[in-house]
C-alpha cells in the first residue's frame, strides 16, 4: 500500500463501495436474526395485524364514518393508514431501540468495535432491516385492509404513500438510534418505550380519528412526529385526496425530527455498555 | 530491559524493531483523582504467549482496553504492531482479536453465523469451518449460539477473534467461571495458538493458567508493575526456599534432631515439624540419617518450592501506603 495521504485517508475511511457492501452483509444478518425473534415477530408483524383486526371490526361498523380532508371514509378504511404507521414505529424505533440497547449492554457492539467493520455499516444494515420490516407489514396491513374492509389505495397516490413509508421508516430508525443511546439498560428499553409511544398513538390519530379528538390534546400531539406521520400516511391513503398525495409540511416536520435524532445519535452513539 | 533472546519467530513475518508486538512506556491513566495506571512499561514479542496477572481492581482491565484501543490513557506512548491504538484505524483492527471478559454471543444467530457474519467484516478472514474445528466447535455450528453452554460460548468468542485471522489475540480472562475439565480444554486451545504463530495477551487472576500457558509474564498490583519472568522465575521464585513438612514419629522430640535440621526449623506445633531451607539437600540428609537410625519412615514428608501462587500472594499482597 502506498504511503501517500491519500492511502491513510482512503484506510481511514472506507471507500464507499465498501461500506455499500458492508452494510448489505450486516443486513442480511440482522434480517435472520430479527425474523427469528419471536418477540420482533410479535411486537412487529403480529400485533399490527391484531391492532388493525380489532380497531377495524369495533369501530368500523355500518355509518361508522371519519371526516377526512375532502369528505369522509369508513372508520376500517382509516385505521389502515392509521395501524400502518403503528407497524412502521414499532420495527423502526420500538424494535430498533430494543435490539441496540440490548447489543450494547450485552458486549455485542463492543466487540464488533474491535473488528475491522465501519460504523457507517452497521448503522445502515440495522436501518435496512427496519425498513425490510416496515415494508412488509405495511405490505400486510394493505392486503388485510383491501381484503376486509375494501380498503385500496388509489393508484396515483401509491408513490406517495410507499416514500411516506420509507421516509417514516427513515426517520423514526435515527430516532431510534437516538433514544437507545439515552437509555442506560436494556430491561428498561421495552417500558420505556411503549409507556412513551402508547399515549402518542392514542392522540395521534393511530387509534382514534384525530376529528375525535379536543383541540388541546391536538395542540400537544402536534409537536411530536407520531400524528404528522398518521397524517401524511392518510393524505397518501384517502381516496378523497386530489393530487400526488404528499403531505410536504407533515413530512418535513417528520425528517426533522429524524434530523434531530441523527444529530443526538451520532453525538451519543456508545459501542461500549454503559450500564455497567 | 536488555533482551536479546529471540523466540522462535514464525515464518514470513517481520523481524527486527517490528519484533514488538505491544511496546509501552511510562503507561498512566487516571479516573478523575483517581490513578488507576501508574507507570507501566510493558512489551510483548511476536509469537509469545504473554500473561497479565493482577488481583481485581489492579489495573488490568484498564491497561488491555488502552491496548485494544477502548480507551484514551492519559499519558505515556503506547505502539501495539507498530501503531497507537488510540488512534488506528480499520486495517489496525484487521490485524488484532479480542476477546472481551464480558460478552454475549450475537442475538438469534447459529454460531456458523456469527463465524460468517465476522468473517464479513475482515478483508482476509480465516474460513469460518476451519476456525470453528480450531475451537472445536464444528458439531455445534447449527446450534443457536445463545444456547451454548458456557465453556463453548467462550470457544465461540475466541473463534470470533480468530476468524480475521490475527496476528495478535487479546484474552480477557478467558476461564472465569469455567469448571476444571473445560479449563483444561480452554487451555489446551490458546496452547495450541502458539502453532499458528499468533501472540497472545493474556489476562488472568489464575496462577495455575498463567503457569501453564505463558512464556512470560507480568504481574500488576495498584496500578505497578511488582514483578516480571518467566513462571518459573518470577519473583525470585527459583532461589526462594523450599518448605520442607514432616510430622515427628511418636515419642520423638524436636530436639533430637539433627543440628542441621534444627536449624531449619520453623514451626513444630503438636508434633509438625516446619523447615524453611534454601538449599534442600543440606537439610533432607541429615535429617534421612536421623530418619534411618531411629526405623522410621516419614511417611507424611512433603517437600515444596512456594507455589506461583504463594510467590503471586506475596508481591500483591496490599501495601500499608500513607498515600
Amino acid at each position: 500500500m502506498a504511503s501517500s495521504s491519500s492511502a491513510v485517508q482512503a484506510r481511514r475511511r472506507p471507500a464507499g463501495g465498501a461500506v455499500v457492501r458492508q452494510s448489505l452483509h450486516q443486513f442480511r444478518y440482522d434480517l435472520s436474526a430479527f425474523a427469528r425473534n419471536g418477540q420482533s415477530r410479535f411486537f412487529t408483524l403480529a400485533l399490527p395485524v391484531i391492532f388493525l383486526v380489532i380497531f377495524a371490526s369495533v369501530f368500523g361498523g355500518a355509518g361508522n364514518d371519519v371526516k377526512v380532508t375532502g369528505g369522509t371514509i369508513p372508520a376500517s378504511v382509516f385505521y389502515v393508514p392509521g395501524i400502518i404507521t403503528l407497524g412502521i414505529i414499532a420495527a423502526s424505533f420500538v424494535n430498533l431501540i430494543i435490539s441496540v440497547t440490548a447489543q450494547r449492554e450485552s458486549g455485542v457492539l463492543k466487540r464488533r468495535r474491535a473488528t475491522p467493520v465501519p460504523a457507517s455499516a452497521i448503522i445502515a444494515g440495522r436501518a435496512l432491516t427496519a425498513t425490510v420490516a416496515a415494508l412488509f407489514i405495511t405490505a400486510v396491513l394493505l392486503v388485510i385492509g383491501w381484503i376486509f374492509f375494501k380498503a385500496h389505495v388509489p393508484a396515483r397516490t401509491a408513490p406517495a404513500l410507499a416514500a411516506t413509508v420509507v421516509i417514516g421508516t427513515l426517520s423514526f430508525c435515527c430516532m431510534g438510534f437516538a433514544v437507545a443511546s439515552l437509555i442506560k439498560n436494556e430491561d428498561a428499553a421495552q417500558p420505556i418505550t411503549q409507556s412513551v409511544m402508547l399515549p402518542l398513538y392514542f392522540i395521534s390519530g393511530v387509534f382514534i380519528a384525530t376529528s375525535e379528538l379536543p383541540h388541546w390534546l391536538l395542540h400537544v400531539s402536534d409537536v411530536f412526529p407520531v400524528r404528522h406521520l398518521a397524517a401524511a400516511l392518510l393524505v397518501a391513503y384517502n381516496p378523497h385526496t386530489s393530487g400526488a398525495g404528499f403531505a410536504v409540511s407533515d413530512l418535513l416536520i417528520v425528517v426533522a425530527w429524524g434530523a434531530a435524532g441523527l444529530i443526538i445519535a451520532l453525538k451519543r452513539f456508545s459501542w461500549v455498555p454503559l450500564g455497567r | 530491559m536488555g533482551e536479546t533472546t529471540d523466540p522462535q519467530v514464525p515464518e514470513g513475518t517481520h523481524t527486527g524493531a517490528d519484533d514488538l508486538v505491544i511496546d509501552v512506556a511510562e503507561l498512566h491513566m487516571r479516573y478523575g483523582s483517581v490513578e488507576a495506571v501508574r507507570g507501566i512499561d510493558l512489551h510483548v514479542r511476536r509469537g509469545e504467549i504473554f500473561a497479565f496477572l493482577g488481583p481485581n481492581g489492579a489495573g488490568k482491565t484498564t491497561t488491555v482496553e488502552i491496548l485494544e484501543g477502548y480507551r484514551k490513557r492519559s499519558g505515556g506512548t503506547v505502539r501495539v504492531l507498530g501503531q497507537d491504538p488510540q488512534r488506528a484505524g480499520p486495517d489496525w483492527r484487521a490485524r488484532i482479536g479480542v476477546v472481551l471478559q464480558e460478552s454475549e454471543p450475537e442475538h438469534d444467530l447459529t454460531v456458523a453465523e456469527c463465524l460468517a457474519l465476522y468473517a464479513g467484516y475482515y478483508p482476509a478472514p480465516r474460513d469460518v469451518k476451519e476456525t470453528l474445528a480450531l475451537v472445536d466447535l464444528s458439531k455445534r455450528a447449527d446450534a443457536v449460539a445463545s444456547r451454548l453452554s458456557g465453556g463453548q460460548r467462550r470457544r465461540l468468542d475466541v473463534a470470533l477473534a480468530l476468524v480475521g485471522d490475527p496476528e495478535l489475540l487479546f484474552l480477557d480472562e478467558p476461564t472465569t467461571g469455567f469448571d476444571p475439565s473445560a479449563r483444561r480444554a480452554a487451555w489446551d486451545m490458546i496452547a495450541g495458538l502458539r502453532s499458528l504463530g499468533v501472540t497472545v495477551f493474556l489476562t488472568t487472576h489464575f496462577m495455575d493458567e498463567a503457569e501453564h500457558l505463558a512464556d512470560r509474564l507480568m504481574v500488576l498490583a495498584e496500578g505497578r508493575i511488582v514483578a516480571e519472568g518467566t513462571p518459573e522465575t518470577i519473583g525470585g521464585r527459583e532461589r526462594a526456599a523450599a518448605e520442607i513438612r514432616f510430622s515427628l514419629p511418636d515419642g520423638a522430640d524436636a530436639d533430637e534432631l539433627p543440628q542441621e535440621v534444627r536449624g531449619a526449623l520453623e514451626d513444630h506445633d503438636g508434633g509438625r515439624v516446619l523447615l524453611r531451607a534454601e538449599s534442600p539437600m543440606s537439610v533432607l540428609e541429615p535429617l534421612f540419617g536421623w530418619a534411618r537410625a531411629r526405623g522410621c519412615d516419614l511417611t507424611d514428608l512433603d517437600v515444596r518450592r512456594p507455589s506461583l501462587e504463594d510467590v503471586y500472594l506475596a508481591l500483591t499482597a496490599p501495601r500499608d501506603e500513607g498515600a
